[in-house]
This record gives structure tokens, sequence and C-alpha cells, in this order.
């Protein structure tokens, strides 16, 4: 059964579309992130879901219910909120067991949630403490347990790691997904960080200014890119995206054998398809370089473009080195320099 | 020579702070000990005499008891009705700016001029009340005239007058608390009532001590409309303590014995201030 459906919903801000038209359909078990850079609408659809803002047309089903139109707490949602939103003047236990005590769970029951989520959590020892008196990252994890013992079977999540620091953010990715899995639950996990999206989704909805960019699989927006906005936003660094003149006018079609007819064609190439070869390839003169440990970035410029190569190991190479450009046919993307789109 | 500027830069303030209240409040305490002057007469050491005439004065006693009936009567509504409107207010509604300055208007308004109002709309006959009330058949009432109605009359116009006060505060307090923890709880299920219970109150605390504390100074400070309406009368029915000092001391000039009751006075204030902060402080939490 399909978990979260939206089928044809709209937001409008006085005269800002800040949702518009966005249909898509999540299944149980699934996480679902949703994507995109600041004011793509990713945090608006969020809480349409929610509850918490109304939608102006359209409808919003969870688990083959429509909740268009019902408050927040009768659409069997739990929230985790980017800035946590614990009570401050309740203890850690307080806060987790704060909505079975509205909703009037007995207390045996209650102490029996909190200790599995405690234990989950590894808040055990942190129950009696107040939100202050916590790390950003045990803040976090109280904000999880709320979401936790509520037991629905639907959680959303409002970029829940951005305000914790890089090396405790991959450790709670990795957490929350394994979390997710275990409970069996339909997780909708807002993000504008796209390594979060890559290693922790089962479906991706990639938005920009409110309208849906693509929606599938990790794989699927990496691989095989539906517009070139995807192809730049999936993957780090992004895509290079160049006309396909620049690459003619360099001085070799090689690279270009076997592009599909139309003007205005755009290529699209990951840097870390690029390969640098003796001869052949696409002439290009080398601007900067950036070593990474594992691989090197390599800035350079054909014609008028820039196009960068990440190469595995150490390579020294002084701005102004002239090089050459290959890869693979295979990993050539088309675009339509007008549209946008992707062309077969 | 540090500490010389510092104690330069200090002056000022200090010297203001000395000459105007430090100085007259120890004065006044020692003058509590003397008798007052008259005429040739000079003043003379008394020592606990003027407590003893204080003791044995009936209308000190119900002054007192007047004074805490209208603290009573004043502080739990006025806070509370400023919590009232100012959870009301902070949410979105139309005319909410100007439903803020309606609540606020009275604290802008000198108290002589709207204790002459108030004065029109408890008159006997043909005053404001007394026409509403006389619309529905009751019978006619001399509100400010009567010992038993007169305390209450003059409680009503202190609440009307501290509460919108009070509301800035708790107003601004409100607008501290992340809109988050509304949504949060929302989600939880919970109703308004239960988010203002649960996490808005006890979240005020801070405030609520804050203006608990002026209430209480503020409800023993309170002369001027009593002056305007009543003059304490009748038959002593709305004599607050300051009201009795301010009579004792600059109609009697009975300043040994003025002196004594302003030592009292401020007793009673300090106590409450500290069995306030005392008691209030362990429970208060402050972000």
């Amino acid at each position: 059964m399909s978990a979260i459906t939206l089928r044809e919903v709209s937001k409008v801000w006085g005269t800002v579309r800040a949702l518009d038209d966005a249909t898509f359909t999540t299944r149980e078990g699934q996480l679902l992130v949703l994507l995109g850079p600041s004011g793509c609408g990713k945090s608006t659809t969020l809480r349409l879901i929610a509850g918490l803002d109304s939608a102006s047309s359209g409808q919003i089903e969870i688990l083959g219910r429509d909740v268009t139109n019902l408050p927040p707490a009768a659409r069997n949602v739990s929230m985790v909120f980017q800035s946590y939103a614990l009570f401050p003047h309740l203890s850690v236990a307080e806060n987790i067991i704060f909505g079975l005590k509205v909703r009037h769970v007995p207390a045996s029951e209650r102490a029996a949630r909190l200790k599995r989520a405690a234990d989950m959590l590894g808040l055990a020892a942190l129950l009696d403490r107040k939100p202050s008196q916590l790390s950003g990252g045990q803040q976090q994890r109280v904000a999880l347990g709320r979401a936790i013992v509520a037991q629905t079977p639907v959680c959303l999540m409002d970029e829940p790691l951005s305000n914790l620091d890089a090396q405790l953010r991959a450790e709670m990715r990795r957490e929350i997904r394994a979390l997710q899995q275990r409970l069996g639950i339909t997780m909708a996990y807002v993000t504008h960080d796209q390594v979060e999206a890559m290693t922790m989704a089962d479906q991706v909805i990639l938005m920009k200014d409110g309208r849906i960019e693509q929606d599938g699989a990790p794989a699927a927006l990496y691989e095989r890119p539906a517009t070139i906005f995807t192809a730049r936003f999936v993957g780090t660094p992004p895509m290079n995206v160049i006309p396909a003149d620049a690459i003619a006018a360099a001085g070799s079609a090689d690279p270009l054998q076997g592009a599909p007819a139309g003007s205005s064609l755009m290529l699209g190439v990951r840097p870390e398809h690029v390969r640098l070869v003796e001869s052949g390839g696409v002439p290009a003169s080398v601007t900067a370089t950036e070593y990474l440990g594992a691989d090197t970035l390599v800035q350079t410029r054909v014609g008028s473009s820039e196009m960068m190569a990440r190469l595995p190991g150490r390579i020294d190479l002084a701005p102004g080195a002239a090089v050459r450009l290959d890869w693979q046919p295979g990993s050539r993307h088309w675009f339509d320099a007008v549209s946008g789109l992707r062309v077969e | 020579m540090a500490a010389i500027h510092g104690w330069l830069l200090l002056l000022p303030a200090m010297a203001l702070l000395v000459l105007f209240t430090h100085f007259p409040a120890v004065a006044t305490l020692i003058d509590s000990f003397w008798s007052t002057p008259r005429g040739a007469r000079g003043s003379v050491f008394v020592g606990l005499d003027n407590y003893q005439v204080m003791v044995e004065d009936p209308v000190f006693w119900t002054s007192l008891v007047n004074s805490l009936w209208f603290a009573v009567g004043t502080i739990p509504l006025s806070i509370a009705l400023a919590i009232l409107m100012a959870v009301w207010v902070n949410d979105r509604i139309v005319g909410r700016t100007l439903v803020r300055m309606a609540f606020f208007t009275p604290t802008i308004l000198p108290m002589i001029a709207v204790a002459n109002i108030w004065l029109f709309f408890y008159t006997p006959q043909y005053g404001l009340l007394e026409q509403v009330l006389g619309t529905f058949g009751a019978p006619s009432h001399n509100w400010l005239g009567s010992p038993s109605t007169a305390l209450l009359c003059v409680i009503v116009v202190a609440i009307w007058k501290e509460a919108g006060f009070f509301m800035i505060f708790y107003l601004a307090a409100l607008q501290q608390i992340p809109p988050h923890l509304a949504e949060a709880a929302a989600l939880e299920g919970a109703s308004r009532w239960t988010y203002f219970r649960r996490v808005q109150f006890p979240l005020l605390m801070p405030t609520t001590l804050f203006v608990l504390v002026n209430a209480v100074i503020g409800a023993f400070r309170t002369i001027d409309h009593i002056v305007v309406m009543t003059r304490g009368g009748p038959d002593n029915a709305t004599s607050l303590l300051l009201y009795h000092l301010y009579q004792v001391g600059f109609s009697f000039w009975d300043t040994g014995y003025a002196a004594a009751i302003t030592a009292v006075l401020l007793a009673i204030l300090a106590a409450l201030a500290f069995g306030q902060y005392f008691f209030l402080e362990r429970r208060v939490h402050y972000r």
C-alpha cells in the first residue's frame, strides 16, 4: 500500500507558488528523501503532509486515508524538527513521553515505551537532564525518541542533521537509516544535502522552485538524470555540462561521436568519468588542482567552458599545463540546452 | 589610579542614589525612634513609642487589612488577565495591533485622569454603572459611598490599569517561545489548553515572578486613584497603608509616627519580595 500520496498539491503564499502541482507516491516502509536547494518547496511539502500548513489545492493521502483537511494530531504522523523543538523546561524523559501523556497512554505503557526508546537511542543515562544540558547530538536523539515512542507508521523529518558537525552527521545518518529499517516505518526526510539523499534514501524526490524535478531511486538520479538541474545537483563535484559545440570547437570530434541529432545540445560528463589521455580526446588547459587525498580534482578550461576531472591518486599539474581529456561513450549524458531535458 | 577612575565614574550615580534614596531611608528609620518636633519642643528620643502608637492605632490596622485585601484582589486577577490578553494577542488575529494598543492604553493614561473618568462611572444616580444596572431594574446603589463596595470599586480600577501593563511583559515572553514548540505539541495531539498548561505557562514563569514582585510593590504603592476617588473613605474603607501614611505625615504632620509606618511598610515589602524569590525561584525554569 502507498504510505504517502500527494495528488496535484499546490501551496500558494500570496503570489508565490511555494509548491506547484506536486504529485508523487511512496510505498510503505520506504525512506523517502525530499531533496533540493533552499526555497525549493521541500519543507513546505513536509509541512503539508504533517498538516502544519494547509494545501491550497490538491489531495494528500496517508496510508490510504485522505488527510487533506485533518488537523496534525489526527494524521497519525510523528515529526522531528530541524531545531528539534524540545520543551526546554521538561526533562529528557518528559520530553519523550509528552505526546503519550497528552494522549492518556497508561503510565505502565508509557514507562515501557520510554525504556525501549531510551535503550535504542542510548539515552538511558540522560533521562533526568534538561535539553540545555545536552549536546547537539544528544538533543537530536531526544527528538528522535519523541518520534519513536509515538509508534506512528509515518515519521517526518525536517533537515534533522543540519545542526550537527560533519562527523556526527555521518554517524546519525547511518543510525537513522538503521532505525527506520528496524522499525519498518515509512520516513519522509527533507534535506538539502545530496550526500544524505544518496546514502539513506530508497526514493529521492528532487525539487526546484516548487516543482518536482525528478522522482526516483538514488541510483537513477545519479545514472540517468532527467534534467541538467538534476545532473548538476546530484553528485560531488557536480557534473560537467558544457555545450557540445565547445567540444567541437576545441578541435576534436571524437568525444562527440554518436551524439543524438539536434541543435543546441549540451554534453554532460561526471568529473569521475573524465580521464587524461596522451593523444586524442579534447585539448584543455589546467586552471587549478585540488588534492583531496584519495583523489585529485583538476579544474580545466575547454575553449570558454570549465571542465572538472576527478582523478585517482595525486596528480601534479601546474596551472596552464596542457592536457587532453577523454571519457567513455557510455558515460555521456545529453541534454537539450533550451529545455534542460535529457535527450537520448 | 585605575581604582580612582572607577570610583569617579561611579560617583554621579552614587551621589544621586545616596542623596535621594539611601540617606532618606536610613534617616527615616532613625526618625521613627524620635518624637515629632512641635513648636518650641524639639525632637527627643522616644525609643519604640511611635511603634507603640501604631499598634494602638485602629486606622493603621484597618489600612493594613485594606492593603492586604487590595493586594489579594488586584494581583492574581490582573496577572491572570494579563496572561489571557497576551496569549490572545500573540496569536494571529484580525486587528492584532489595534487590540494590543487597546489593552496597553490604560497604562499610558495618567492615573489622575483615569480616576476621574472612573469616578463618573461610579457616580450615584446618573453614573454609567448606575445607568446600565438601572436598565436591568437593579436597585440604585452608591458604589463609592458605601463601605461594603468602595474597596471593590478601587480594586477594579487598579486591575484595569495594571493588567495591560503586565500584558506587555507576557507578550514579550511569549514571542521568545519558538513557534516550533507549538507545532510539535500540536502534532502530539495537545489541545490549546494543554499546550498552555504544559508548555507556555511554565516557560512564562520567569516573567510571572518578575511581574509578581512588581505587582506586590505596586499594590502597596497605589495611592493616586484613592486620593482622587475616595480619599480613604467612607469610614477608612479604602484607606490603604500608603494613604494612611500620607495622611499621618502630611495632613497631621506627625512625622515621627509617619516614619515608623514607613519603616513597617518597607519591611513588609522586603519580606514579600524575599519570600517570592525564595519560594518561586526553585520552580522557575530560566533559559
